[in-house]
């Protein structure tokens, strides 16, 4: 069968939709290690919102602390940038996309900032259901502060200076499943391709889409044991799709067999194609997915591709009923009552 | 119906009645369901025309331990707390003994049978009251009946004071918004307790209550509403918040009032957005990321909600993000005594967060105020591109007050300065967030979604350059620092500034602020009839006013009345101004009670003496 392709020009295309370089959408120079996993990552987060036409200037980037959170200043220098507080992210972003309902948000976390001190926070975002992009840039260890164990690292792995890890990991998309995330995802830095479709699929989500990326650290975990290192990832990426996003102003110009991928329609007329490779997993169903991501943690699996996907959720947008204006531009004529309501309210306390 | 009357003969002193000038206070059991009883009574003699006040001094508990609710009638407009009551109205068996105890010879108690309590002493006239027989006959079951139970008390009370009854229904029917299913079986109990009372008691006591005029035009409610109302009229647009006492009604209040006056009308839609966050470190959070986003936005907190709002106060004072947060003030420190007041949170607020972070504070001394403090805190906050505070306490915030009606604002609402992609255009996109170009140290922000390639800043928490870039540079750092200093003086200017009271000849000046002004002014009555001339200074807001020097160097003493053990107002105002420290005195109680006339007026002659 043959792959699905698009109409958007890759690689060769110089301009994209909007009329604009690639270039466009850098950021400043990286001072996270050389070859972080996390330099990748932006690198895929350019290449996703320019092949998109995303419109940087309508973009939010969201962080918390860590090296993970330094990252949205080496992308997409033409939007806002948000480096807040350890682990508080998500609530920031939450009172950002209710302000203004009209921007993407793009989240970056990790796996310190989202599995420890911001937990609480990541779960109660994905309740609610907040309109972002919410990726996690998993190493399994604390970088800033010099190779201290995270909630993801294994159990029984040894670094340098933290010793022996006896604790079992959090799964950060199980935890993302059983707080009724509609779309969750898990990747590879070391793979690009793949980051780079989920990237898309996932700005075009409606709701929280959650990636947990395993990005290995260069510098305090890239030991070939461990589950977070580039060689690990290099013979243990097994992906359960192909991942094909096409955004909705393009048409699927090509069909393939039946059975052989599924097609998750979302909300803006966009299509995720999911081609099999050899594991067979039905993405929308959440038990299954539950039960996947069990398996994979069990067995130190690295699964990865589209978990989960469900279209049907509302989002925060919508549970607050938000207006088309933005929050944030509502006009004075509408946001202080008139004269008269105030005086009729006085006389209803007199 | 069996009858059981009075039989302790009246005593001898004088028969003068004592009109519209006494406390009430009413025990009974938290949970019980007498704050509708209460209520209905403070209102009936506030629709007389007769200045009163109503505290509810209760315990952090749901049901069954003792709560005091008093109700100040006073002729002269005094509003504060009095140090005992004149008329007591035992419903609460647990206390009853201390409470009559505590009573003043000559003085009232009216008693439900159901207490099984024989009165002790003959020098208070006691009214014995068949309450569980009225609350049967109302014919109410179960819970209803003893609710039913303080209608009695109702009745009787009015009875032996003169309430009208008119002005009982009237105010029922407020409380239940006319439903008369609510409002009946209330208003029967009430009518058959003031007919029995008529038949079976004989007055033997002095108090009663007249028809005045001294309430007209004014409004009564909570201080909690007051700052919903505030910010519902101050354009509020987003709301994050976490339950916690005393705070929890003004988040509350703010759903129901944006609500019925914040959705718009064509499209049904609100205009707003209201978030019960996980915790207080989240609901600052997203109060600070709207506010970055451009929303109008604001919480509520109190005591342990501070201590964890710190990080997020620090944040949006160092990367200049407005946000306003209303901190009804606990008993502190730790969780300490949740349902009682204090004014324990002014050093706490005003310095919230490591490092050098600093916060103007609002501090409102009255109802009216809270409202107007409550809409300017917005435009301060976007003003200033910083946290606002708004300390109220839980005296304000949780008791019913009369006030004078609110004033609608009376300038338009301030977005602050926020530069649009014309801006930018005609700037050449030459514009640096931290900035200072206007000299009053508050740069120009642009909002996230403005369409300009130069409109993008990165916000951080770390050190930064005056264009928002990472910087570690000792003289960067220092700079940025200098600058927030600037702003913080341009807001001593534009906070509101102290109410004076001078008094020629006064060598004695007092200070405070907050919910203790009307304390302090019937202190200074109280001081005046004993020949003491005193000036009155009400702070306003935090930083302090330039003006508080000149008052203090204007008088000999100055006392500074506050509800904290430490002092903190008094520190403030030594730090401020340091040579004249010697001349400023601690005037401060704080057992949880709100101050008292007498205590402040006592305690200054005792530290004069």
């Amino acid at each position: 069968m043959a792959t699905p392709t698009t109409t958007q020009p890759r690689g060769s295309a110089k301009v994209n939709r909007l009329g604009l370089e690639k270039s466009i959408y850098k950021g400043l120079d990286s001072t996270l290690c050389n070859g972080c996993g996390h330099d990748s990552i932006s690198a895929r987060i350019i290449d996703a919102c320019w092949e998109l036409g995303i419109k940087a200037e309508y973009v939010a980037k969201f962080s918390g602390i860590g090296c993970s959170s330094k990252s949205p200043a080496y992308f997409l220098s033409r939007s806002h940038g948000f480096n807040s507080l350890h682990g508080r992210m998500p609530s920031v972003a939450t009172g950002a996309m209710v302000a203004n309902n009209t921007l993407t948000g793009i989240g970056v976390s990790g796996d310190g900032d989202t599995g420890s001190i911001g937990f609480g926070q990541f779960k109660h975002a994905v309740r609610r259901n907040v309109p972002m992009l919410y990726i996690i840039e998993n190493n399994g260890v604390y970088g800033l502060t010099k190779g201290q164990f995270s909630a993801t690292a294994d159990v029984g792995q040894e670094l340098k200076h933290a010793g022996l890890n006896e604790l079992p990991p959090i799964d950060l998309c199980l935890e993302a499943l059983v707080a009724d995330c509609g779309f969750v995802a898990r990747a590879f830095a070391g793979d690009p391709k793949q980051v780079t479709e989920l990237l898309k699929a996932a700005l075009s989500f409606k709701g929280t889409a959650v990636i947990d990326i395993i990005s290995p650290c260069v510098t305090f975990n890239d030991k070939d044991d461990s589950t977070k290192s580039y060689s690990w990832g290099k013979t243990h990426n097994e992906r359960i799709f192909d991942v094909t996003f096409v955004p909705s102003y393009e048409e699927i110009t090509v069909d393939y067999d039946e059975g052989q991928a599924k097609e998750v329609e979302l909300h803006d007329g966009s299509k995720i194609v999911l081609k099999k490779v050899d594991r067979s997993h039905d993405p929308t169903n959440r038990m299954a997915a539950i039960t996947l991501m069990e398996q994979a943690k069990t067995n130190q699996l690295f699964v990865t591709g589209l978990i989960y996907i469900n279209n049907d959720r509302p989002d925060l947008r919508d549970y607050e009923d938000l207006p088309e204006t933005p929050l944030a531009h509502m006009p004075s004529s509408v946001t202080r009552p008139s004269k008269e309501s105030l005086t009729k309210l006085m006389q209803g306390m007199m | 119906m069996a009858v059981e009357v009075q039989t302790k003969p009246a005593p001898a002193p004088s028969r003068e009645p004592i009109v519209n000038d006494f406390s009430i206070t009413i025990a009974t059991k938290n949970g019980s369901g007498s704050q509708t009883a209460n209520a209905t009574i403070l209102r009936a003699l506030f629709k007389m025309g007769i200045p009163v006040s109503g505290k509810n001094i209760f315990p952090s508990n749901i049901q069954g331990l003792p709560t005091w609710y008093t109700i100040r009638v006073s002729k002269d407009g005094f509003t504060a707390r009095k140090d005992e009551s004149e008329i007591l109205i035992a419903m609460n068996k647990a206390t009853v003994i201390d409470d009559v105890q505590k009573l003043k010879p000559g003085t009232m108690c009216i008693y439900s049978d159901g207490l099984g309590y024989t009165p002790q002493r003959d020098d208070v006239i006691f009214y014995k009251i068949p309450a569980a027989k009225m609350a049967a006959a109302s014919g109410l079951e179960g819970k209803l009946r003893g609710y039913a139970e303080n209608m009695a008390y109702v009745g009787v009370l009015a009875h032996l004071l003169g309430i009208e009854y008119v002005e009982l229904e009237s105010a029922l029917n407020h409380q239940f918004k006319g439903k008369t299913k609510a409002v009946e079986p209330n208003t029967k109990t009430i009518k058959m307790a003031m007919e029995w009372a008529k038949v079976e008691l004989t007055k033997a006591d002095s108090y009663r209550v007249e028809r005045m005029d001294k309430t007209t035009g004014m409004i009564m409610l909570d201080g909690n509403t007051a700052s919903a109302l505030g910010a519902v009229y101050g354009g509020v647009t987003f709301v994050a918040w976490y339950p916690i006492t005393p705070a929890t009604s003004v988040a509350e209040a703010l759903g129901y009032y944006l609500k019925q006056l914040r959705t718009n009308p064509e499209t049904k839609k609100p205009t707003y957005s209201v978030i019960q966050a996980e915790d207080e470190l989240a609901a600052l959070g997203m109060v600070v990321g709207a506010g970055w986003a451009g929303a109008r936005a604001m919480t509520s907190t109190s005591g342990p909600g501070i201590s964890l709002m710190a990080e997020f106060a620090g944040y949006a004072y160092f990367t200049e993000i407005p946000a306003v947060i209303v901190n009804v003030q606990r008993m502190g420190p730790s969780t300490g005594l949740p349902t009682r007041t204090s004014q324990g949170d002014i050093l706490p607020c005003y310095f919230l967060g490591h490092g050098d972070s600093k916060h103007p504070c609002l501090l409102p001394g009255s109802i009216k105020e809270i409202f107007e403090f409550g809409w300017r805190a917005l435009d301060l906050a976007e003003r200033f591109q910083t946290p606002i505070f708004v300390l109220t306490d839980l005296d304000f915030g949780m008791n019913q007050w009369m006030s004078e009606s609110f004033e609608y604002p009376d300038r338009e609402i301030d977005r602050g300065k926020v530069l649009k992609a014309e801006d930018l255009e005609r700037l050449k996109g030459n514009w640096g967030r931290y900035r200072d170009v206007d000299g009053d140290g508050i740069g120009w922000r642009t909002l996230p979604g403005t369409d300009h390639p130069l409109a993008a800043y990165f916000t951080r928490g770390t050190g930064h350059t005056d264009r928002a870039t990472y910087s570690e540079k000792p003289e960067e750092w220092e700079g940025n620092l200098e600058r927030l200093n600037r702003k913080f003086e341009s807001a001593r200017k534009e906070v509101p500034a102290p109410i004076e009271d001078r008094v020629t000849g006064a060598e004695i000046g007092i200070i405070g602020y907050g919910s203790t002004d009307p304390a302090i002014v019937e202190a200074r009555t109280l001081l005046a009839k004993k020949g003491i001339k005193t000036s009155y200074m009400r702070v306003r807001a935090l930083p302090l006013s330039e003006s508080v020097g000149s008052f203090i160097r204007a008088h000999d003493r100055v006392y500074v009345v506050e509800m904290n053990t430490d002092a903190q107002m008094a520190q403030l105002v030594k730090l401020d101004t340091p040579e004249l420290a010697a001349r400023i005195f601690h005037l401060n109680k704080n057992d949880g009670l709100p101050l008292t006339a007498r205590w402040i007026s006592e305690s200054l002659q005792k530290m004069e003496a």
